[in-house]
């Protein structure tokens, strides 16, 4: 039987997180579809199917799927599930919202954020915050399981899988939306950037994360922080990054004084070149940097940003 | 307005756990053992509605060995009224948890089922979404605040890009996360009225409950560890460097 992937949108577009849940799915060895639960998600829906080995796309357009409240989206998996051996959502706040309520209805365990299928029934998944991992393997029946998106690359662009529309479920009628808040940047979006510059405890204050702020502009970066930062409401909380906020895997992530904590850590380790800037050359974080600048940020920030200027960044 | 605040006793958030050599697991002896930083942000939360007199009572769960009863009376310190015990051994899975619950919270009848978003041990994120799915309640995971209003509750959530509100009926259940409260450490005093406090001891059986564990650990092992690299001179030679590596 096919295995089922729901994706991560916002209607007007598809998130990575999909296509790195794909990527996942595709390792069971059987057949991919994805469910697109939204409203008015077409340009979502199109850009599911361009995924390659995405066979078909389900699509359940309707206002009641419009922010993946997890009471409606649970109950239109669950409508599905007959069909798939497999259920995977990626471990977003959403997939971690709704899938949950899938598995308990099922009466299954839920395989939280696999980093590696071993084989169809046996997966990597990280405890104690990345400190150990373990390996797990699923009982007969379906399986169903969040993934690690940093662990596994998006599935190319370039297929044209069939598009199924569905009529939505019914409404289970226990919770509205009520508003939201989202954090407005100009710059990439945390999980999805190439380069990130995070700031910590060093940085002293809110005022200060300027100075990454003009670094991460001329970098094209995004800008995260340690939970000490946040903790310290120097920044927001969308901005952290660790066990307990986002987690990253960017080509680089520059890491300013943050000593390096292990909550920390699990949320950037896997990045491809850790950068560590910090007046404290004992700092933990500098055992785990490919490149480290043993040095006061407020003097080597300035000077890195004169330098790139100098190299026409 | 009657509280359940189930509550999970981990290792010390400041315990650098190690793997046995074996690969069965983590070493637990001799470990100092606490209760899970969002449960108590999910006890704090609850004491705070009945100081405020919006709950009437606190009720304080834990699924767990014999020691659990030390997390209970941490919670019964913090300002629980009373708890409940249910003795297991070894790792009891979300899905087992949430079932016991569901037992408990058919008998307890509360409005409010208030729990951390995840354990610190496990790293699962499951047992309030699955609870909720179990009782057929509506759920808010990782709140940020919580109110009250006329249907029921109005609870802003941590989402990837920023606060969600999401208005439930109740009874429901809501999971914290870390910037709804500050968790007050106990008074002296109220370590002492806590001992007084009753405690209720259960097994999974008297909820009917079969808590084998479905998935099967094959081995626990040590991350890849990454190396240390070099240390640079100036902003001018990191330049360089990420230069070189091709990454800038």
């Amino acid at each position: 039987m096919p295995s089922l992937v729901v994706a991560e949108h916002d209607n007007k577009s598809l998130k990575d997180a999909t296509a790195k849940a794909v990527t996942a799915a595709l390792q069971l060895g059987e057949p991919v579809h994805v469910l697109v639960a939204g409203h008015q998600c077409d340009a979502a829906a199109d850009a599911a199917a361009r995924l390659m080995g995405v066979e078909t796309v389900i699509v359940a357009d309707a206002p009641l799927y419009d922010r993946m409240l997890a009471e409606p989206v649970a109950a239109l998996i669950l409508s599905l599930a007959d069909r798939y051996d497999a259920i995977l959502a990626p471990a977003t706040t959403n997939g971690k919202n709704y899938l949950p309520r899938v598995a308990a209805k099922l009466d299954v365990p839920q395989i939280s954020e696999i980093l590696k299928v071993v084989s169809p029934d046996t997966f990597e998944r990280p405890i104690y915050a990345g400190s150990a991992i373990q390996t797990v393997q699923a009982p007969a029946g379906k399986k169903v399981m969040t993934v690690r998106t940093t662990a596994f690359k998006a599935a190319d662009r370039g297929g044209a899988a069939l598009t199924v529309s569905i009529v939505a479920g019914p409404d289970p009628g226990l919770s509205t939306f009520a508003g939201e808040v989202l954090s407005k940047s100009e710059r990439p979006e945390l999980t999805a950037a190439k380069i990130v510059i995070s700031g910590g405890r060093g940085l002293q204050s809110g005022e200060n994360f300027r100075l990454l702020e003009r670094l991460a502009d001329k970098l094209h970066a995004a800008v995260g922080a340690s939970r000490a930062a946040v903790d310290a409401g120097f920044v927001p909380n969308e901005y952290q990054v660790g066990q307990t906020g986002k987690i990253v895997a960017p080509e680089v992530y520059i890491a300013v004084g943050i000593s390096g904590a292990i909550q920390h850590l699990a949320g950037m380790k896997d990045s491809k070149v850790i950068v560590a800037i910090n007046k404290d050359e004992e700092a933990p974080i500098f055992q785990v940097a490919d490149y480290g600048l043993v040095a006061d940020l407020f003097n080597a920030i300035p000077e890195l940003e004169d330098e790139l200027s100098k190299r026409g960044f | 307005m009657k509280i359940l605040v189930p509550v999970k006793r981990v290792v010390d958030y400041n315990v650098k756990v190690r793997i046995k050599p074996d690969q069965t697991g983590v070493d637990l002896a001799n470990i100092k053992m606490s209760m899970n930083p969002f449960d108590e942000i999910a006890v704090e939360e609850a004491v705070r509605l009945k100081e405020r007199g919006k709950a009437s009572e606190v009720v304080a769960v834990s699924i767990g060995p014999a020691q659990a009863s030390e997390t209970i009376r941490t919670a019964l310190a913090m300002g629980a009224d009373r708890g409940i015990l249910v003795k297991t051994e070894g790792d009891t899975e979300p899905l087992a948890v949430a079932k016991i619950l569901k037992a408990i919270c058919d008998e307890e009848q509360p409005d409010l089922v208030i729990t951390g978003k995840q354990a610190i041990d496990d790293d699962c994120n499951q047992t309030g979404q699955m609870l909720a799915a179990l009782m057929d309640w509506p759920q808010a995971t990782f709140a940020h605040k919580l109110e009250f209003t006329e249907i029921g509750a109005r609870i802003e959530r941590e989402i990837d890009g920023g606060l969600q509100s999401v208005d439930v009926r109740l009874p429901a259940v809501m999971t914290t996360d870390l910037r709804l409260n500050e968790p007050r450490y106990a008074s002296l005093p109220n370590i002492m009225k806590a001992k007084k406090k009753p405690i209720a001891e259960k097994t999974p059986a008297d909820y009917g409950v079969d808590v084998t564990p479905r998935l099967k650990v094959l081995k626990v092992s040590e991350p890849p560890k990454r190396q240390a690299g070099v240390k640079v001179k100036s902003a001018a030679e990191l330049l360089d460097r990420l230069h070189d590596a091709g990454v800038l």
